[in-house]
């Protein structure tokens, strides 16, 4: 079972995405919720101090306030701690160079909205 | 795109570029099927709808100005509802986060296939939803609107562009620009 971390501004992505992850038969355990990469950190933190979850993919938009989803990969890729742990972004971003942007600071996987139930199913089954 | 060029989009290529973007949110993420009706140009105010919902994301880079979808609350809680899988009757914290996000991501796919044609990127702001009765929205420049209306059954929905280029040099040199200031009066 993998916990799942979804790091969206949009409470209804973050509930779409959760949906999404339940129906693709993909063995998920908790999913834990931040609105944006600033609240995804210490949700990771929290949740590793807590033992209450092991994060083993993060989903994460990159249009956000206070830190968007490309700042959040830098960090954690930058992180001895969570630098191995995948990261799909899953934006409306659809330009090359966001892409390659993300693809170079090690984003696992890139989605773009609007998406399908498969597309998530298809990306994470071949990550995970 | 050189600097000195300004960048040009023709009112045609901004409306396939949004009827190409609602289509695909409204039936990959909504499942609802649209009609479109005819588009057309209006002067800077605009009172399409006069109540109801709007919700405004702003752009900017080389070309500034804002992107807009507007309808009524009615529809506003269907939409939620067909995107959340949940009914909605009234205008509640989860229908304007579902109509930000609706504008997000139909506002950010035109952005996207507008980038592929000037060549140059574009910034987005995150989205301002409104709703109430007796509302205008005006843009703080002379600029004009572009109005794409949809039809789902028996409601509209108006998809609306105020585009420009930017005169900045700064933004044309790469820099973000700033994107045009709205005025929403009551």
């Amino acid at each position: 079972m993998v916990d799942v971390l979804i790091v969206d501004d949009s409470a209804a992505i973050r509930k779409i995405l959760q949906r999404v992850l339940r129906q693709a038969d993909i063995p998920i355990g908790k999913v834990i919720e931040a609105g944006d990469g600033v609240e995804a950190l210490a949700a990771l933190k929290n949740a590793a101090l807590a033992q209450e979850a092991k994060v083993g993919l993060i989903l994460s938009d990159i249009n956000m306030p206070n830190m968007d989803g490309l700042e959040l990969l830098s960090q954690l890729k930058a992180s001895p701690e969570w630098k191995d742990l995948p990261v799909v972004m899953v934006s409306t971003e659809g330009s090359q160079t966001k892409v390659l942007e993300a693809v170079g600071l090690g984003a696992s996987g890139y989605v773009r909205k609007p998406f399908t139930a498969d597309q998530i199913k298809e990306k994470l089954t071949a990550i995970l | 795109m050189s600097e000195n060029q300004e960048p040009v989009i023709s009112t045609e290529e901004m409306v396939a570029a949004v009827k190409q973007a609602t289509e695909a949110v409204f039936s990959t993420m909504l499942g609802l099927e649209l009609g479109i009706k005819e588009a057309f140009v209006e002067q800077a105010t605009t009172v399409v709808p006069a109540a109801g919902v709007v919700s405004l994301i702003g752009l900017a880079g080389a070309m500034v100005g804002t992107g807009s979808l507007s309808c009524s609350c009615e529809f506003a809680c269907r939409m939620s509802g067909a995107l959340l899988m949940a009914e909605h009757t009234q205008m509640d914290e989860e229908v304007l986060d579902s109509i930000a996000e609706i504008t997000n991501m139909v506002i950010g796919n035109v952005k996207t296939m507008l980038e592929d044609k000037l060549g140059a990127s574009l910034g987005l702001s995150t989205p301002t939803v409104i709703f109430g009765r007796n509302f205008q929205t005006r843009s703080a420049r002379s600029q004009e609107w572009i109005v794409i209306p949809f039809a789902c059954g028996e409601d509209n929905l108006y998809v609306q562009l105020c585009l420009g280029p930017n005169k900045d040099q700064a933004a044309k040199a790469g820099r973000p620009g700033f994107a045009l200031p709205q005025v929403v009066s009551f």
